[in-house]
């Protein structure tokens, strides 16, 4: 049984169509990331879950049971649904002490205060801030505000738990020691988890599967791994490359002839073995830098490239380099003593090209690749 | 059968609407407060212009034609044209109108200067000179009058003359001792203090370094005060201007007082002589016509204002305020300030405590003092036989009224803001939010007398399942918290606002009701707020004048009606008496309320 189904999700806010026909399941145990730029609608959605937004169209079943229904209006209480939500600002009650702020869902569901108090305190040792309970969230950092916020989301034992960018407030040694933290905690509860955030490392690394969304639409659902080789669409490529990893776009034009189609770059000639959609349509190939590998001695298959300038950070180097008109990036680890000018010779993993229709920006596949032996007297 | 699911369909949904509706807090009190405002402020208005445009059975002694229950504007026409138009309505308007616009501009500058000198220069003794400018507030706007009858009084109305004529022997002129220019006096020393407040608040949050910027290129002190600064005070001197003009049009004790001796009438105490006489439609248009007058200043100050109210939050929080240096005149003007301040705020009270003392008006000798008029018993020689204040059942009834009156009126009136802050915050982009906020802003167009004028004829009957209130306790309470809804609905709006939805949300997923999210989250949360709108109502109605007197009955007396009771009788000592008790209560609530509940009053006065 999947721990959440969602079909056809419409969600108005305050007459803004926001999601659009969201359908996915999430299977009992994952840690699902819903990703995407801001605005995309990834909060609504989570909202929608918990029930603290109403959705218009669409059904969620929640364990097997429908907890909302748009054609029914059916909406249950946020409470009945066995989730728990972690607010962005953490949400902590300001007047409340940690240890009231972790207790106040069990007094609402009165139990007993040994009950009580045994479970907050497994809750606080959980987080490892049992040392906090008699503080006022005023009096914590930002680092323990989250963690308080957490430990209030697990008292309950919820059979899912949703966490809506629960690491943007914190700075960057924080975020990597929570990101850890909440690994950890996965495993050690079991629980779904569902995880909204904009950073696309974040989820990488910690979910088991990765939801990305733009304007209101999911576009691709997978393994992270997937995800990072083969982005759906040239929009989820981007996505997925920006920020320090700026993708290498190079443009090219499909033509068929016969059954087979081929297409022209100025890095060479691909053949898409199925050859549908409009002959002479734009294709744009994208390529990782970190895919591209550089080396100073002339070897068979290998690229002559012309060094631009050097991006060094200490671990690893991004390396701007000239082939011909097309400008390309490499990342390779450490710190080499490239001169811009200098010639290289580039070696392009094929595996991990990406070709595009420029226009639908739809992926094609699958591709087989081999560079013209004339592009390398072009250079010259 | 195929068709049945359908159906069924159709039912669910419905039901899970109907549902959701009720569910939804938002709704409940949302409905809860559109009927109460209904009742209590819109009904009363339309009924209140239908009521002018009827015949009455009364009528029929003024004129053949009258058609009782049938529609006529007899009563307009009688009013706005007719032989008795010139002394019943043209007159008080045109005076009420002077009147307001004198009292503006001499508190804005009187508040305005003052303002400046606190805020933007190196005077010293800043703290004492707030704490003189508040003290005016928490008076009686008519103790002041009391006060200038003190001193200036002439022996045009009889009994003992003022402390000018006995010192100097000269009789004061009536211009000075009545009408225009003691009015204009009064309510100006006592109303620049929402001037101060208000400027006070924009001068001080404005960065010095927007006036140091304007300073680097070039532009002379003159005009920095020209171009930057005024402009940006410019929308908080406008609504000060508005705010105290709609107070001053309308205000009746002062009037009353000082006005009414030499047939100065304005609209308000000509309003109150109307009901008094039984020309209750003639009052209607009288009140409607002042309504009119609020409605028209506020609308002029949203027109010229504009989107340029934001002005003054968006320079936010002030960073460090340089200075103007007074230099040399920095003593004089310190001490001039105090010393004029202390004139207006303290002699007054003093003297008029003073004057308790003294068993024979304006003779200060020994042997004139006497604690007669706060303790003493019956003495036919003395006041025909009213007793000391204190030994005077009359004097502990309205005592027992007035805490009665300003404690659950200040209580209700406090939760009820928060309770409507709430739709107002939480739905302000529903059609509902906005209509409670609007509706709840309604009383501000509505002078006192006004609303007092509407709910005596209201609530003279019992409708449905309300009895007649008019007689009771409950009538005035009801009125008081009408007339705050305006301040603690957006009082407690902001506070709400303040509070993230997500905290609530937080509650929601953890299973708390309305109810328990209410009393375990937004009322500790909004707390501070609570107090101060508490504190405000119950000192406005410890000395409310205008919005009850029209109200109250003998066994509704309350501390305020009764010194006007004295003011009739000519009871100089006993009236002071009273003031001094009502004084020393307001003062001491502020003063508790500023040392436990750390509320911060000076926000709460401008805040309208």
């Amino acid at each position: 049984m999947s721990a959440i189904q969602l079909k056809q999700i419409h969600v108005n806010v305050q007459n803004k169509h926001i999601l659009k026909g969201v359908d996915l399941t999430i299977e009992e145990g994952d840690f699902v990331t819903l990703l995407g730029p801001s605005g995309c609608g990834k909060t609504t959605l989570l909202r929608t879950i918990a029930g603290l937004q109403k959705l218009n169209e669409g059904t969620i079943v929640i364990a097997g049971k429908e907890v909302a229904n748009g054609s029914m209006s059916f909406h249950m209480d946020p409470a009945k649904r066995g989730v728990s939500l972690v607010f962005q600002s953490y949400a902590l009650w300001p007047h409340m002490t940690v240890f009231d702020n972790v207790a106040f869902g069990l007094q609402i569901r009165k139990l007993g205060k040994p009950e009580i108090r045994q479970r907050v305190m497994a809750s606080l040792d959980k987080m490892r801030i049992p040392e906090l309970a008699d503080r006022y969230p005023g009096e914590l950092s930002g680092g323990q505000q989250q963690r308080v916020a957490i430990a209030r989301a697990i008292v309950t034992s919820p059979e899912i738990l949703l966490l809506d960018e629960p690491l943007s407030n914190l700075d960057a040694k924080l975020r990597t020691e929570m990101r850890a933290e909440l690994k950890r905690l996965h495993g050690e509860l079991g629980t779904t988890i569902v995880y909204v955030t904009h950073d696309q490392q974040e989820a990488m690394t910690m979910s088991t599967k990765v939801a990305v969304f733009f304007g209101g639409e999911l576009v691709q659902v997978d393994t992270p791994r997937e995800l990072y080789r083969h982005p759906k669409t040239l929009q989820v490529a981007e996505f997925m490359g920006s920020g320090d990893h700026k993708l290498n776009r190079v443009e090219g034009i499909c033509r068929s002839s016969g059954n087979e189609c081929y297409i022209r770059t100025p890095l060479g000639d691909f053949r898409v073995a199925e050859g549908d959609g409009d002959p002479d349509r734009g294709v744009v190939m994208t390529l990782k830098p970190e895919d591209i590998v550089l080396h100073e001695k002339r070897k068979e298959g290998l690229i002559p490239v012309k060094v631009k300038d050097v991006h060094p950070s200490g671990a690893e180097s991004l390396i701007r380099i000239d082939y011909g008109d097309v400008q390309l990036t490499a990342r390779i680890l450490g710190d080499p003593e490239f001169e811009p000018g200098q010639l290289l010779y580039a070696e392009i993993r094929e595996d991990r090209i990406n070709m595009y229709d420029k226009q639908t920006g739809c992926r094609l596949e699958p591709v087989t690749f081999h560079i013209k032996p004339a592009m390398e007297e072009l250079h010259r | 059968m195929l068709h049945r699911p359908a159906l069924h369909a159709w039912q669910t949904r419905w039901l899970n609407r109907c549902r959701n509706a009720l569910r939804n807090p938002l709704n409940l009190i949302g409905a809860a407060a559109l009927l109460f405002l209904a009742y209590t402020i819109v009904w009363p208005v339309l009924h209140m212009i239908y009521t002018t445009l009827v015949w009455r059975t009364q009528d029929a002694r003024l004129t053949a034609a009258a058609d009782p229950g049938h529609l006529t504007f007899y009563h307009w026409q009688r009013v706005l044209a007719s032989d008795i138009s010139w002394s019943l309505f043209y007159k008080p308007v045109v005076n009420a109108l002077s009147v307001g616009l004198s009292v503006s501009v001499v508190s804005m500058v009187l508040g305005c200067g003052l303002a400046w000198l606190v805020t933007r220069t190196d005077i010293p003794f800043k703290k004492t000179i707030t704490f003189l400018a508040i003290i005016p507030y928490l008076l009686p706007s008519w103790m002041l009058s009391q006060a200038w009858l003190t001193f200036f009084k002439n022996s045009k109305i009889g009994g003992t003359p003022g402390i000018l004529q006995s010192l100097l022997h000269v009789a004061p002129p009536d211009w000075i001792s009545y009408g225009y220019v003691p009015i204009v006096m009064t309510l100006s020393i006592h109303d620049s203090v929402y001037f101060f407040l208000l400027v006070g608040a924009a001068l001080s949050s404005m960065n010095s370094q927007l006036e140091e910027a304007a300073e680097m290129v070039g532009a002379g002190r003159l005009q920095v005060l020209r171009r930057i600064v005024f402009p940006l005070v410019l929308p908080s001197v406008l609504s000060g201007f508005i705010l105290i003009f709609t107070k001053a049009v309308s205000s009746y004790g002062v009037p009353a007082l000082l006005g009414t001796p030499v047939n100065f009438y304005m609209i308000s105490t000509m309003l109150y002589s109307s009901m008094r006489s039984r020309l209750t439609t003639e009052a209607s248009v009288l009140s409607l016509t002042l309504m009119l007058i609020s409605i028209g200043a506020i609308y002029l100050n949203q027109r010229l204002i504009g989107r340029r109210r934001s002005y003054v939050t968006v320079s936010g929080k002030g960073s460090a305020v340089t200075h103007t240096s007074l230099g040399r005149w920095k003593l004089p003007a310190a001490a001039a300030t105090v010393i004029s301040m202390v004139i207006v705020a303290v002699v007054p009270l003093l003297v008029l405590l003073l004057q308790t003392f003294l068993l024979k008006d304006g003779s200060f000798s020994a042997a004139n003092l006497t604690l007669h008029y706060w303790l003493g018993g019956s003495d036919p020689s003395i006041n025909t036989g009213e007793k000391g204040v204190l030994q005077n059942p009359i004097f502990l009834l309205a005592l027992k009224n007035s805490l009665v009156i300003a404690g659950i009126a200040s209580v209700i009136a406090a939760v009820m803001g928060l309770l409507f802050g709430y739709v107002v915050a939480r739905g302000k982009n529903s059609a509902m939010g906005r209509l409670v906020d609007q509706l709840s802003f309604f009383p501000y167009f509505i002078p006192g007398i006004s609303l007092a004028a509407i709910y005596i004829t209201m609530f003279a009957k019992p409708v449905l399942f309300i009895p007649a209130l008019y007689g009771t306790i409950t009538i005035i309470i009801l009125i008081t918290v009408v007339k705050e809804l305006p301040f603690t609905v957006k009082a407690g709006g902001a506070s709400l606002m303040q509070i993230g939805n997500e905290l609530e949300e937080a509650a929601v997923l953890g299973g708390a009701s309305w109810f328990t999210r209410f009393r375990r989250l937004l009322l500790p949360l909004s707390r501070k707020s609570l107090l101060s709108a508490f504190i405000l109502v119950f000192i406005g109605a410890m000395k409310e004048m205008e919005l009850i007197i029209m109200l109250v009955t003998p066994r509704t007396e309350t501390l305020t009606t009764l010194t006007f009771y004295y003011v009739e009788k000519g009871y100089e000592q006993l009236t002071n008496v009273v003031l001094m008790i009502i004084i020393a209560i307001v003062v001491t609530v502020y003063l508790l309320a500023v040392k436990f509940g750390k509320a911060d009053l000076t926000k709460g006065i401008g805040g309208q």
